[in-house]
């Protein structure tokens, strides 16, 4: 075998990932992480909060922004062919992949027709979500991430935790120390006395890319926007990187969401207003690239669209779970979630982690591994994710909807364990009024015997623990509400 | 000589909820006298069970339909209904109609309908239905409030449970930072997630304790028990309480 050309993720599938509670134990450890992520969610909810306060009509473009993406997942397959003929018309290529494995084979297909082994890679979620460089490297082909936190994943045989902001969990030391180790072996070395100025490692991240930059002959993309009408792209980033990938290779190749289309180019005036000010807390993001087939004399002349479902139509046929894919991946949800300040992204086991990646990952994985069947529950459901949701996903409802549906596949398996069980009984109970007065009259309720002696439980053995372990817990009244009513107004109802 | 008090003529059923009914009757007692001290009149359908949220949070829809048949049943002659949960209230008025939806039953659809659009938080009828925000309370102590994620953004009460606090007598309020954060129960997360439950607990722990309160205050008594749950574990000498059982109390209970 060939030795590698890029650094090495860490081993092992994601799919294959420990469930989140399990994960979630591990990671709530890392003192390092937690205080990284504190500080960084905190950051940028203020800012967030800030911009969008200064619009009086946030709550209109919100609705916009619902029901434009609504209109499009309603009559999908409408947008796709409209967007596949403006897409030829102007000179792009489209291709159609049904899932992972045949994006990536078009991908390697494309690349392998220049006669480059390499390529420059803008940001991208559905490269990521389709590991398309893993699949380039085992083809021999190396794929340089060109954004400065996906940089930093990258070398630091990493994966990404947030969606926006990939290298969220790393602060600055530990980025100089990756840029120290690994920038040589890849390209340009770090300055040997680099410190950890943020002005410095961007220094340093910038002379390292440029070199890539100006030799790459092919650039692969996502795309934040598909235009059906007109077949434009859109990538809006803030660093610049990506605009110098879209613009100097011969060859583009993006890999595009099919639910990325927005039927008109006016409907972009609702999405560039959404989304800066709700991942970065921007007004306006720095650089947003469109292009639209190819230009002669002008940017790359070989422009090709690749299409993906990868689980994308499946998650459409659930009407309810179809919410998900209005999505545009902002990241606001992330940041304001009490779970994934403290967890971090890694514990989701997926390229979408936090409340998004907790209703989407499920749908378009399916619920086969243990971890996508532990993510619906990886919340709270305290609902802050759907206030700051710029295109309105009800994730809590969503989140409970997918609960449901783990419930059913486990019952389909014929899955009966301890918890079906106990939900039986007690729907049993609660289904009349009067077995629950019987059940309160069993001596295992427990608080007869107890009271006087101690008002709080302290530790108490399994499954109590999950509770008693860090929290005591109070000794039941001797007397319910209901026989105190019995008691005291006995004759009215 | 007529009833000049706020709520006299006003029948109102009163939503017990199962964790209050079992665990914490000191609640809807308070609920109870409170309500009657403002000229209502108060029933308790004893049919009445629980909102089914522990099943249909967990995702046993199936599980969670006898309790909402048991609430229809038990409410369905009453224009009021009011319950000291924000997350009881807010499962009766957001879930109720979406398992009435899956059961693919029209005439339960229709009668959740009904009960779901008349059951309010006890802060909303106070407020709204009675419009009163002193109650005649007298608590000397200093207090902090946490709104509970239910309230706060699925029953949206918005400032009224501050609106009615700031008229109790002898007490000191005390703004808790970072309020609006979960406190990490959330139902069975608060055991499935027992890891990720307690760091958030402790966070929130942490800031009730750092206003210096002898009572944190708010409107569940599951958020309660576990905010509780910790301070109780730290010995911290913080006592949580139902924010019904706070406006219930008067001058003669102090003496
Ligand atoms: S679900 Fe909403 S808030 Fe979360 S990333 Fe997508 S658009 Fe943003």
């Amino acid at each position: 075998m060939s030795p590698r050309r890029t650094p090495a993720p860490p081993p092992g599938e994601l799919r294959d990932s420990l469930p989140f509670p399990k994960a979630a134990k591990i990671e709530l450890a890392n003192v390092q992480q937690r205080a990284n992520l504190r500080h960084a969610t905190h950051t940028i909810r203020a800012k967030r909060a800030q911009v969008v306060g200064e619009l009086d009509d946030w709550e209109a473009l919100r609705t916009a922004g619902a029901q434009i993406k609504d209109r499009v997942l309603r009559n999908l397959d409408d947008y796709l062919e409209q967007l596949e003929a403006s897409l030829t018309a102007a000179g792009a290529t489209v291709h159609w992949a049904r899932d992972a494995e045949e994006a990536n084979r078009i991908v390697i297909d494309l690349v392998r027709a220049t006669g480059q082994d390499e390529v420059v890679k803008v940001k991208s979620m559905a490269t990521q979500e389709i590991e398309l460089n893993e699949a380039l490297e085992r083809a021999g082909i190396a794929a340089w991430e060109t954004d400065l936190a996906e940089l930093i994943v990258q070398l630091g045989h990493d994966r990404p935790s947030h969606i926006l902001v990939p290298a969220i969990h790393r602060n600055r030391s530990e980025v100089r120390e990756i840029f120290l180790e690994e920038m040589g072996t890849y390209g340009e070395a770090a300055p040997p006395d680099l410190d950890d100025e943020p002005a410095h490692l961007a220094a340093a991240s910038r002379s390292h890319l440029r070199e890539k930059f100006l030799r790459a002959k092919v650039a692969v993309s996502g795309a934040n926007f598909a235009v059906a009408e007109t077949g434009t792209l859109v990538v809006v980033e803030s660093e610049g990187n990506g605009r110098m990938c879209l613009t100097l290779p011969e060859t583009l190749i993006s890999v595009v969401g099919i639910e990325k289309i927005v039927p008109t180019v006016e409907d972009l005036e609702v999405y560039l207003q959404l989304l800066p000010r709700s991942s970065t807390g921007e007004r306006m993001n720095p650089y947003t690239s469109m292009w639209t087939g190819t230009t002669p004399g002008d940017g790359p002349q070989d422009v090709h669209v690749v299409l993906l479902d990868n689980g994308r139509t499946t998650a459409l046929a659930d009407e309810v779970g179809r919410k998900a894919l209005r999505c545009i991946r902002c990241s606001a949800c992330l940041n304001i979630c009490p779970v994934y300040e403290r967890v971090g992204g890694h514990a989701y086991g997926s390229v979408y982690p936090g409340p998004i990646g907790a209703i989407l990952t499920p749908q378009l994985r399916g619920l086969g591994s243990k971890v996508d069947r532990s993510l619906p529950f990886a919340s709270s459901l305290c609902g802050a994710c759907y206030d700051v949701c710029p295109v309105k996903i009800p994730i809590p409802e969503l989140l409970v909807h997918l609960r449901h549906k783990v419930v059913q596949e486990k019952a389909a398996h014929h899955e009966v364990h301890a918890e079906t069980a106990a939900m039986k009984a007690t729907s049993w109970i609660f289904a009349d009024s009067r077995r629950m007065e019987a059940a309160l009259k069993l001596p295992s309720f427990g608080g007869k015997v107890l009271r006087g002696r101690l008002n709080h439980f302290g530790p108490l053995p399994y499954p109590a623990s999950l509770w008693t372990t860090a929290r005591d817990v109070p000794v039941p009244p001797s007397e319910s509400f209901r026989d105190w009513w019995a008691r005291e107004r006995g004759g009215q109802r | 000589m007529s009833d000049a008090r706020p709520a006299a003529g006003l029948r109102v059923a009163l939503f017990a909820t199962c964790v209050n009914d079992t665990m914490f009757p000191g609640t809807p007692i308070a609920t109870l006298r409170l309500l009657e001290r403002l000229g209502a009149q108060v029933e308790f359908p004893t049919q009445q069970t629980c909102c089914g949220q522990i099943f249909t949070n967990t995702g046993y829809y199936d599980d969670a339909l006898p309790s909402v048949r048991t609430y229809v049943e038990a409410f369905e002659d009453y224009d009021y209904i009011v319950g000291p949960s924000g997350s009881c209230v807010g499962s009766v008025r957001d879930q109720h109609p979406i398992l009435a939806r899956y059961a693919k039953n029209p005439a339960l659809e229709q009668a959740v309908a009904r009960t779901s659009a008349r059951t309010y938080d006890l802060t909303e009828l106070l407020v709204d239905v009675i419009g009163v925000t002193d109650v005649g309370a007298y608590f000397p102590h200093r207090v902090t409030y946490h709104p509970t994620c239910h309230s706060l953004r699925i029953t949206r009460v918005g400032d009224r449970p501050y609106r009615l606090l700031k008229e109790v007598r002898g007490m000191t309020l005390i703004d808790l930072p970072a309020a609006d954060e979960c406190c990490g129960f959330g139902g069975t997360f608060s055991m499935k997630n027992s890891d990720t439950s307690v760091a958030m607990a402790s966070d929130k722990a942490r800031n009730v304790s750092s206003t210096g309160a002898e009572y944190v205050v708010a409107g569940d008594n599951s958020c309660l028990l576990n905010i509780g749950g910790v301070l109780d574990r730290q010995r911290a000498g913080v006592q949580a309480i139902h924010l019904a059982e706070v406006l219930a109390h008067t001058e003669e209970d102090a003496s």
